[in-house]
């Protein structure tokens, strides 16, 4: 294949490894089905049809394809919970609801190489048997949304949609159905509920997988546009060889979008664990802001616990136990996990010592506020309380003791919710609260000077509605 | 008052819910999407009408228009402005950014809740309100003006100028 060259100034930084951003600022790259053709765009659906569709699950489970969107959970094995002998028809869903804050992927995978999805679902549905799939698309997302559809026309056109595809006898409709702002229908079972054209109320567990009982009560895949687009390179090189790359259970690349207090926050493409957060923000990013230093790190979207500069972790086991710093943690789910965090959607949000952590919680307990569903009554009750806590923090009018009312709070909405919205609204203030207590304390006296609120936080506070 | 929806956005609506072979049900918010984009908001006409479409009790569309933040109740501005509110936003500047597009275009936002999101002009050509965000963390601060969205928003008398 000739060298894939970028837009000048746009190309990936020297550490990154494109495999489903390869065409992401691409020169002369557009979105037509034309242009995807050439660059050997629908071979892999071509080789996938030849092959039978229990052996493609296979290929996924052998590569370790974990999830992107969240959860980290093996796509392969959530295939497999396909009832066995199932005559009730499969449907499969794209979740593109994008909507974890610090997360930006999907949008350029969907902007500019909407084929790319399409095959990946195509293989997919080819996979699991699903004759009727979906792309639940974000309603901010308007140009997204027509722009697949655009690219679902021509891939109908050229025979790789509809009717007996390819010759095989099978046929696969893909449809777009655009959201309407709710961040609670990424959540997989809210997401099938809202595509069944009700309130997106999560459902009740078990069962755990929509692959039992998900859309009209029929098995259902729910997988992220990222985890879709990468069934279509593990089909291209093989499940073994794909799991060569990133490191052991923590296989492939993955995109991380970085954000914040960065000199050039952006998005990389990496192998998973190959590089660490210090490589990141030094490397990649271009370092912090001149003169300042890190203060906290939320590795993995806004719900991931937030990691303080100023603290160590123990990761490995046994022999392989070592204390590393913040610098050196590579950006992997197990290794974010044993951190007390996780890598979750693989936005990471960078926070620099000019600001005030009562400042970020508030505005993290702002948007869970807005965001839970209302199903389940601590989650409803308990988010609006952290927002109304945090606003009396930030506004200077808050006693001592409300720091611990907040983690009080926070602690009796995770675990007792139906979905995991529950935890994803509580680890934030736990997590801040945990590893910034005295900062949030001494911002209930503004007096003090170890006070980071102000008069200039109590104006933003004021305007804060 | 029954409401009034053209033929061509009709067929449109028809067409969309052909998507949704399994139950019509599915097409609620495409439904209601096709009829925002033409009417602007959601009025008690149209909440009639897609339940007559989609041949389903009012109530069902109504508790999906009161539910999603995307379908609004009431009329905006000729331009509807949505800032992104959340964290990397947020530290890039949105809520200065906010206050200068209140400012410039005559927005007062003093009366807005949780229920009534949407500030208009008194002009009635803008209308503003906070979205929780939107998706490109890394080029903060952004905003959508109607479907158009616009990355690192410094200079807000050149976003506004660009709509008439």
């Amino acid at each position: 294949m000739s060298q894939v060259k970028y837009i000048a100034g746009k190309e990936p930084h020297a550490n990154e490894s494109r495999v489903v951003f390869k065409n992401v600022d691409r020169e002369d790259w557009d979105q037509s089905i034309e242009t995807y053709i050439k660059d050997g765009g629908y071979e892999q659906q071509q080789k996938a049809f030849k092959m039978e569709p229990g052996d493609i699950t296979e290929e996924v489970k052998k590569a370790g394809l974990r999830g992107r969107g969240g959860a980290g959970f093996p796509a392969g094995m959530k295939w497999s919970f396909l009832p066995p002998n199932n005559d009730k028809p499969v449907y499969l869903i794209c979740n593109a609801d994008e909507s974890e804050p610090g997360t930006f992927k999907d949008r350029y995978i969907i902007h500019q190489d909407p084929h790319q999805l399409i095959e990946g679902m195509a293989i997919s549905c080819f996979a699991v048997g699903a004759k009727l799939a979906y792309i639940y698309i974000r309603e901010e997302f308007p140009e997204g949304a027509k722009i697949l559809e655009t690219a679902i026309d021509e891939a109908h056109e050229k025979g790789f949609l509809g009717k007996d595809i390819l010759g095989t006898g099978f046929d696969l409709e893909i449809y777009v159905h655009r959201g309407a702002g709710a961040y609670i229908c990424g959540e997989e079972t809210g997401l099938i509920e809202s595509l069944e054209g009700k309130r997106p109320y999560p459902r009740i567990k078990p069962p755990y997988f929509p692959a039992a009982m998900g859309l009209y009560l029929c098995p259902t895949i729910v997988n992220n546009v990222e985890t879709l687009c990468h069934v279509k390179h593990i089909i291209g090189s093989g499940g073994e060889a794909w799991s060569k790359t990133g490191t052991p259970n923590n296989t492939g690349t993955r995109i991380l979008c970085v954000s914040g207090d960065v000199q050039k926050p952006g998005y990389f493409e990496v192998q998973v664990g190959k590089v660490t957060l210090g490589e990141v923000i030094n490397d990649m990013c271009g370092g912090l802001k001149k003169g300042r230093k890190l203060k906290a790190v939320i590795p993995g979207g806004s719900s991931a616990k937030v990691l303080s500069a100023d603290e160590t972790f123990k990761v490995g086991r046994g022999d392989d136990e070592q204390e590393i710093t913040i610098w050196d943690i590579p950006m992997d789910f197990d290794t974010l996990a044993a951190c007390g965090s996780m890598a979750g959607s693989g936005g990471v949000i960078i926070m620099d010592d000019s600001r005030s952590m009562s400042w970020v919680i508030n505005n993290l307990n702002n948007f869970y506020a807005h965001e839970s569903c209302g199903q389940c009554t601590p989650c409803r009750e308990g988010s609006l309380w952290m927002k109304k806590i945090s606003d009396r923090v930030v506004a200077g009018k808050a006693a001592p003791s409300d720091i611990d009312q907040l983690d009080a709070v926070a602690r009796n909405i995770d675990g007792r919710t139906i979905c995991a919205f529950g935890e994803a609204a509580s680890w934030p203030t736990e997590s801040f609260v945990e590893k910034f207590r005295d900062e949030l304390v001494a911002d209930t006296n503004p007096e003090l000077e170890e006070a980071f609120v102000n008069a200039e936080s109590l104006t933003a506070a004021a305007n804060l509605k | 008052m029954a409401l009034e929806v053209p033929p061509e956005l009709e067929k449109e609506i028809d067409e969309r819910i052909t998507h949704y072979p399994v139950s019509k049900r599915s097409a609620v918010l495409p439904v209601l999407h096709a009829l925002q984009h033409h009417f602007r908001f959601i009025n008690e006409e149209s909440i009639e009408w897609a339940a007559a479409k989609l041949e389903l009790e009012p109530i069902k569309v109504l508790e999906v228009v009161s539910f999603y933040p995307g379908i609004r109740q009431k009329a905006p501005g000729k331009y509807h402005i949505r800032v992104c509110r959340t964290l990397s936003c947020a530290m890039a500047g949105s809520y200065d950014l906010m206050d200068s597009i209140c400012e410039k275009a005559g927005i007062d936002r003093s009366g807005v809740t949780h229920h009534d999101p949407v500030a208009l002009s008194e002009d009635g050509k803008f209308s503003v309100e906070f979205a929780e965000c939107l998706a490109s963390c890394g080029t903060g601060p952004v905003c959508m003006v109607e479907d158009d969205f616009h990355e690192a928003v410094t200079d807000v008398d050149a976003l506004l100028s660009q709509y008439k």
